[in-house]
């Protein structure tokens, strides 16, 4: 695994006492990312639930709503997450060779990759906070502010508010793993020998990328053609 | 009203005798289960008492016959309560063709209830024995719950829809009104009489004076009458006559309990809540041949009023637009 | 497997470098507040869950107390609507969410799933540490919700009232919950992959013991099921303050979603209360029998059956809430068959008695009160899963004392039945086995006078959460207020005898009852790191021809 000056600082990994071997370690954390994923898309699924009642129960008024959100800055923002998600696993994969560049560089096309995302989240939200379509008193929806198609409007909006601000919050989260990540990639903690934690981030990161690309189609694509 | 310390209630519908006949089957079946099982434990317990000779337990694995015969076993038990009660549960939610309509509106703390000669009650409801009834009923705020102990009868009542209790009184008497379902501060005080009397009676009730009553009474059918015309609905829902363009909304005379297309395939049909939504949310379900332009009345309306023009949309028979509402002649 | 085995011998001697000193236990390890409040040894967090969970008990209990005060007389003398509603209300969170849901997982989980499977620690012991902390963080939001001026939801929070009506402290109760969900979350985490990937060599899935396979089977509702009510939760905190519409009728939101979203997460709970439960049952009915249970693997598999099937019949709460006849007949056969794995296990801990060696200490009362008990409230259970039953009963006492004789006469019963078959291990004393037995009776006693008459108040038709009621009820509900006082008194008994045993009770050995499990095969209390050597196991479970027979029990 020697590979020049960006290796680890060499040594055994740090085994926790409760571990027999750093196999198990490592089998017991990814374990338990796994498990804690499982749980975040019962979450998440909670949200879906509630969208799909009133996307059911409200079709045209939804497309209607849909039509408010701005495809192009979604479907720029799709690509830029898949795009942080491939930067990911290349963090991942330089963390496993040790790579110390490979690693600093990856995370930070993710950090920055995921801010993109996050700015252009921003904006959209400015939009809608200008164009009165935040769901809250004060909601107008093609010029009126009552009325059941309002109302309809308004779930949608509730809907989609929570559901990327949600998604938001966890990319948030994300981001503060990436920090630790970056911190202690730079003094080359991570190797072939031990690169746990970059694995694991790596999966909450492709987690909260796949949840996007199920709101993007959700909430942006609601409209016929 | 019944004993100082009663130990099981008055059955008092016809719903009652069902529901209690299917307590005593569960009454029966649990009480063989329970007094099987605190007679074993300790005779068990005691047989099989730690003592020299008996030092530890028989090295026993299992018995997958035994599992399953007592796998098996529960499973039929239940399946037999699962049927019964669901039987006697759709019996609780078909009420029969022909009933006494009474509109019901919850709000804390209080019931209001409206019969169909537009005669009115708070927190009482007289109804004739014999008859079915058939609430209708809303709430103005919070989710409430209707329920009549004697009768065996419960259902929540809820703000933005109708819906329907039915039931059969078979005893004249008096019997408790609950509301069911937390809904504040005077929760446990919302809640009265339900008084069965013998028909002449109630006739006599019914076509009596309401104390306290404010104007004269009008059944909700014609009350949604005037209604009809004071919000213009007419100019819409009408029968085009010869000569005269198509009117704007369907005829509305006969089309209550019809089946109706709507637009894009799919059928409704034309009940209580089509009706009631028709009137707040119009665009929602339109029917198929007419264009999306009735406007909503939402706001300016209150849920008496729609439950009126629910009633009046109701009575409106193939011939005419006249509104009747006398008595049913009992039964039913 | 055997590559972990051999790797897992090879670093034991790796570790174990130094020789034990025998006189160090975990408890006396090492001393002050801090070695003990930023501890990473899962059977210290035990303890630290011992005080707060019995906290939030007394303190769930003095609100009970003061309800079968109020409701000993038929109008509300005692205190306001609006106090009483909060009391009821807050009674119902802090032993739902703060006792039932956590004590048995938090306390005898925590404890034992490590020592039983012959592990050092959990998987995580940071994360162990962190639940504790967001126990108490969620339990501080709350108390200070309380102290503030409570919340009168009840426990349910149904919409549209906590959402446009109450003027209560909904938001931080609901934040409560939300921070002990997470809590919640993370013990069940720990529990499955310790259970997963930390047994000790030999100790295959079929060799565990009944109690592991009842934390597994908990552990997978804790993840599938939390979640849902914490995003629950957030939606109506949201619309709470934002007034977003979610379930807002005038908005085309629908009140009964509400509902839909809170019991898909709220009937599961009572299975993260009672598998656990389950799990400490068959632990004692094997030991007092001194026989392995019969039908273990039916047993085992019972559990996952139940916390399966138990996702699935959350609407059983919803057949009179304006939800669709042919939904509640879908619920309504569902429920009756999460009955079955329950009346499955009942059998096989009743056949294990047959032929065994049963002796009679505290734990195997408490057993034994489980069954019974159990029994009642799982045959009312099936009661109210009868569609054309529940109509009548549903939002009545009938309920109530339902829920009760399950979580009380069988979950409570289960978790003091383990307290006190697992206090010699946990704290290297013997209780006294005559108040432990006095207390037991009072306890059984106590219970079936506060609930039964409750199943007869039901049926009569008095509704719950009803202040005031109609005098013809009120003969009952003295009854059921007198059994309470004598159930507080049997709750009471064993606090001051535990404590009164930690200074004065006898020593305990490393296994006082003669009881099968790797947790009785190091000292009382155990070192902590658990074991000197880890064990190999090459025993099936609960085979009581290879350990020693119990010692008279202490008096």
């Amino acid at each position: 695994m020697a590979d020049s000056a960006s290796t680890s600082h060499g040594g055994a990994p740090p085994v926790a006492h409760q571990f027999a071997t750093a196999r198990q370690q490592r089998e017991a954390a990814n374990l338990g990312m796994w498990f804690f994923l499982v749980q975040e898309v019962l979450f998440f699924g909670g949200l879906f639930t509630v969208y799909a009642v009133y996307r059911f129960r409200f079709p045209e008024a939804w497309a209607e709503a849909s039509r408010e959100l701005d495809v192009k800055l979604g479907a720029i923002n799709t690509a830029v997450l898949i795009t942080s998600s491939l930067t990911m696993a290349m963090a991942v994969h330089g963390a496993q060779l040790g790579k110390r560049s490979q690693q600093m560089v990856s995370l930070l096309l993710t950090l920055a990759l995921g801010a993109t995302f996050l700015g252009i989240k921003a904006i959209e939200y400015h939009h809608k906070w200008v164009e009165h379509l935040m769901p809250a008193p004060g909601f107008q929806f093609h010029g009126a502010s009552s009325g059941p198609e309002v109302g309809h409007a308004r779930l949608f909006f509730a809907c989609y508010f929570v559901m990327t601000g949600m998604h938001a919050l966890h990319m948030v989260i994300g981001f503060g793993l990436l920090l630790w990540l970056l911190k202690n990639a730079a003094a080359g903690v991570y190797s072939g020998a031990y690169n746990t934690p970059v694995e694991n981030v790596g999966l909450y990161w492709h987690f909260v990328d796949i949840v996007w690309i199920f709101l993007f189609p959700l909430l942006y694509l609601v409209h016929p053609r | 009203m019944g004993s100082n310390f009663p130990l099981f209630p008055e059955a008092a519908s016809s719903t009652a005798l069902r529901v209690d006949a299917l307590f005593f089957f569960w009454l029966a079946v649990a009480a063989f289960f329970t007094i099987a099982i605190f007679v074993l434990l300790p005779v068990l317990a005691i047989k099989y008492r730690r003592r020299p000779g008996r030092l530890i337990g028989k090295a026993v694995h299992g018995s997958t016959p035994l599992e399953i015969a007592w796998s098996a076993a529960p499973m039929a038990i239940v399946m037999v309560l699962f049927v019964w009660g669901a039987e006697v549960f759709f019996h609780m939610y078909r009420p029969p063709n022909e009933t006494w309509d009474v509109d019901v509106v919850g709000k804390r703390w209080m019931w209001k209830l409206e019969h169909p000669n537009g005669k009115r009650e708070i927190n009482e409801l007289h109804v004739p024995v014999g008859t079915a009834v058939k609430l209708h009923m809303t709430s103005e705020d919070v989710i409430h719950s209707f329920y009549v102990p004697a009768f065996r009868v419960k259902q929540d009542v809820l703000p933005g829809r109708y819906t329907t209790l039915w039931f059969r009184a078979i005893k004249t008497g008096k019997y408790h009104l609950f509301c069911a379902e937390y809904c504040g501060n005077e929760h446990s005080k919302m809640g009265g009489w339900v008084t069965v009397m013998e028909p002449a009676d109630f006739q006599q009730w019914l076509s009596g004076e309401t104390a306290g009553a404010t104007g004269p009474q009008v059944s909700p059918a014609a009350a949604g009458a005037e209604l009809f015309t004071k919000f213009a609905c007419s100019s819409c829902h009408r029968k085009a006559g010869p000569g005269e363009p198509p009117s704007l909304g369907p005829n509305l005379e006969g089309i209550f309990g019809t089946t109706v297309k709507l637009q894009g395939g799919a059928t409704v049909t034309v009940d209580e809540n089509y009706v009631r939504e028709s009137i707040l949310d119009p665009t929602a379900k339109v029917v198929d041949g007419f264009l999306p332009v009735m406007p909503t009345f939402k706001g300016q309306m209150n849920e008496d009023q729609v439950l009126a023009l629910v009633a009046y949309v109701k009575s409106l028979t193939k011939s005419d637009a006249s509104a009747s509402a006398a008595a049913p002649a009992g039964g039913g | 497997m055997s590559t972990i085995a051999s790797d897992s011998v090879a670093a034991a001697h790796e570790l174990d470098h130094e020789p034990l000193d025998e006189s160090l236990d975990y408890i006396n390890a090492s001393y002050g507040m801090r070695s003990w409040l930023l501890t990473l040894d899962h059977k210290r967090i035990a303890i630290l869950y011992l005080c707060s969970v019995t906290f939030a008990f007394l303190l769930g209990a003095v609100f009970a107390a003061m309800v079968r005060i109020e409701l000993l007389t038929p109008a509300g003398d005692f205190m306001q609507a609006e106090t009483y509603n909060k009391v009821f209300t807050m009674h119902g969170v802090m032993m739902v969410f703060f006792f039932l849901i956590p004590a048995i997982p938090a306390v005898l989980g925590n404890f034992l799933v490590p020592l039983m499977i012959g592990a050092k620690d959990l998987a995580f012991p940071r994360l162990n540490l962190a639940s504790w902390y967001l126990y108490n963080l969620g339990i501080a939001f709350t108390l200070y919700a309380i102290a503030t001026g409570g919340i009168d939801t009840g426990w349910t929070f149904y919409v549209p009232y906590s959402t446009q009506w109450s003027t209560s402290n909904v938001i931080p109760v609901g934040l409560g919950v939300f921070i002990i969900g997470f809590s919640s979350i993370l013990t069940g985490l720990n529990f499955l992959v310790t259970i997963h990937r930390m047994r000790a060599p030999g100790l295959t899935w079929f060799r565990l013991p009944l109690f592991i396979w009842a934390m597994y089977a908990t552990s997978l509702v804790i993840m599938l099921g939390t979640p849902v009510i914490a995003i629950t939760v957030v939606l109506l905190a949201l619309e709470r303050i934002f007034h977003m519409g979610f379930f807002d009728a005038s908005l085309g939101g629908d009140p009964v979603l509400f509902q839909h979203l809170f019991w898909f997460y709220s009937h599961p709970a009572v299975y993260i209360m009672i598998l656990p439960a389950m799990g400490v049952v068959s632990e004692l009915i094997s030991t007092f029998s001194r026989k392995r249970i019969f039908g273990y693997e039916f047993v085992a598999f019972a559990s996952l059956a139940i916390a399966l099937i138990g996702f699935l019949v959350w609407g059983h709460h919803l057949f009179v809430s304006g939800q669709s006849v042919y939904a509640g007949l879908i619920f309504s056969a569902l429920t009756m068959l999460v009955a079955v794995p329950s009346a499955v296990k009942v059998f096989n801990w009743m056949a294990t008695l047959y032929e065994g060696s049963v002796s009679l200490e505290t734990p195997m009362l408490y057993a034994l009160g489980f069954i019974g008990l159990f029994v009642i409230g799982g045959l009312t259970g099936v009661f109210l899963g009868t569609l054309g039953l529940d109509v009548h009963v549903t939002d009545t006492y009938f309920v109530v004392a339902h829920f009760h004789y399950v979580m009380v006469g069988g979950t409570i019963m289960a978790y003091m039945g383990g307290l006190h078959f697992w206090w010699p291990k946990i704290s290297g004393k013997l209780y006294p086995e005559f108040w432990g037995k006095i207390s037991a009776a009072l306890i059984f006693i106590g219970f079936n006078l506060t609930f039964f008459p409750q199943f007869v108040l039901g049926y009569l038709g008095m509704p719950r959460r009803y202040w005031s009621y109609p005098p013809e009820f009120q003969v009952l509900n003295v009854l059921s207020s007198a059994g309470a006082s004598i159930l507080g008194i049997g709750y009471l008994l064993p606090l001051i005898y535990f404590i009164w045993s930690m200074r004065y009770g006898k020593d305990a050995t490393e296994n006082p009852f003669g009881a099968t499990g790797l947790e009785w095969r190091t000292s009382s209390p155990p070192p902590t790191e658990n074991f000197a050597v880890t064990p190999t196991v090459t025993w099936e479970a609960y085979d009581y021809s290879s350990v020693p027979m119990p010692e008279v029990s202490g008096g």
